[in-house]
């Protein structure tokens, strides 16, 4: 690959999704692009980018959703999994009693496993949420983990990273060599391809945003941005979580850290006591 | 150092799987069949045993009744592993008394993973 080359597919990375690709990263590029140069029968990488330098449209989604990160697993991390349920759980169960609804956000949610994590811990609740109405929502860049994670379908290694045996029997039914998510789940969770780049306020408010592992992907600038934007999406004792080896210290002040090494920060919206927050308990 | 028995029939098996875990900071003990396996645990009792379910000689859940029945054979954390498992084997396999259970063919991940929520790494 050219060092040509290289700059181009950066920038075009960096303009599409935000994400940064440094030079060391070159053979990267180099691997994850055949597997798109093959799909689309042509010869050779120089091909496929004289393709997307000349506009091909389907050539450019693919290039892109190739480069994306699909790195995920069921309760990765689990610390943060423990804490909702745990803490803020149990907190919007008591702040949005009247009202009996909320939302949670899982923003680049690759093929879904973040999202149904999110569910299962609710329906394994379910004895304190009869009669709510509980929306997960996962957002992705790629077409194809979006569509992907709306099958709900997943193979004998994924299923087996992060999840518990018995979470595995009662969420989910094998159906040939795989196992799929159960119908009471995918019915909790919806999925839209969003870029994290455009407006997010279309998609409404939330409770609760994971958007994990996906900052540390982004320059500063684009960081700065996004984390602008997921406060606003969320209410004012809202709370956010980010990955483990994540920090939104010194990058924005819309949050106030909650737990830094477990990538946990409250929603810090003028005017509203920080007490508020439905992760001061911790 | 904590102590990991691997039963199973298949060499081959055992030499993948004992690698693995040896990685993950584990001594490894081999055996080829549970009755073998019963032997090396009146000897010295290990922390953790990954059970094949299907053996000759004596099967795993077998030998996972027995062991439960030794002194000390009740702190083992039992994982099966099998292949072609579906819901109701892995039913039977929780309720002949395993801890965890890992599907075959297994990856140093998906042992890590399994490890790690069993709170033994």
């Amino acid at each position: 690959m050219t060092p040509e080359d290289f700059t181009f597919v950066a920038r075009l990375l960096k303009d599409q999704t935000g994400l940064v690709l440094t030079r060391d990263k070159a053979y990267l590029v180099e691997n994850r692009l055949q597997s798109v140069v093959r799909e689309h029968r042509l010869a050779d990488l120089t091909e496929l980018l004289a393709e997307v330098r000349g506009g091909n449209p389907a050539a450019t989604t693919d290039l892109i959703d190739a480069m994306m990160s699909k790195d995920t697993g069921f309760f990765r991390d689990w610390k943060p999994f423990k804490h909702l349920a745990e803490v803020v759980l149990p907190n919007l169960r008591r702040a949005r009693l009247a009202k009996r609804t909320f939302r949670i956000l899982c923003a680049g949610c690759a093929s879904g496993q973040e999202a149904y994590s999110v569910a299962m811990q609710i329906v394994e609740e379910a004895q304190h949420f009869t009669g709510w109405q509980v929306e997960i929502v996962g957002i992705d860049l790629s077409a194809a983990a979006i569509d992907a994670a709306g099958r709900g379908a997943y193979n004998q290694f994924e299923v087996q990273r992060g999840l518990p045996i018995r979470r595995l029997l009662r969420h989910f039914t094998k159906v040939g060599s795989g196992w799929t998510i159960n119908e009471n789940l995918r019915r909790m969770v919806s999925f839209r391809v969003w870029n994290l780049l455009e407006d997010m306020f279309p998609l409404g408010r939330f409770d609760v945003v994971l958007c994990r592992n996906v900052l540390i992907a982004f320059d500063q600038q684009t960081k700065i941005a996004t984390l602008q934007k997921l406060a606003r999406l969320l209410t004012d004792d809202g709370v956010l979580y980010v990955g483990v080896n994540e920090s939104v210290t010194g990058v924005s002040g819309a949050f106030r850290v909650i737990a830094s090494t477990l990538g946990i920060y409250a929603a810090q919206h003028e005017g509203v006591p920080p007490s508020h927050s439905m992760a001061a308990h911790l | 150092m904590k102590r990991c028995l691997i039963v199973d029939d298949s060499r081959v098996i055992r030499r993948v799987a004992a690698k693995i875990v040896q990685d993950l900071g584990f001594e490894v003990e081999e055996a080829e069949n549970g009755k073998k396996a019963l032997e090396a645990c009146r000897t010295r009792m290990p922390d953790l045993a990954l059970i094949d379910m299907d053996m000759p000689v004596m099967d795993g859940r077998t030998y996972l009744r027995e062991l439960r029945g030794l002194p000390g054979g009740e702190k083992v954390v039992a994982i099966f592993c099998t292949t072609d498992a579906d819901s109701s084997l892995i039913e039977q396999a929780l309720a002949a008394g395993a801890d965890e259970f890992i599907m075959k063919p297994f990856d140093s991940d998906i042992v890590r993973s399994k490890f790690l929520l069993l709170d033994i790494l």
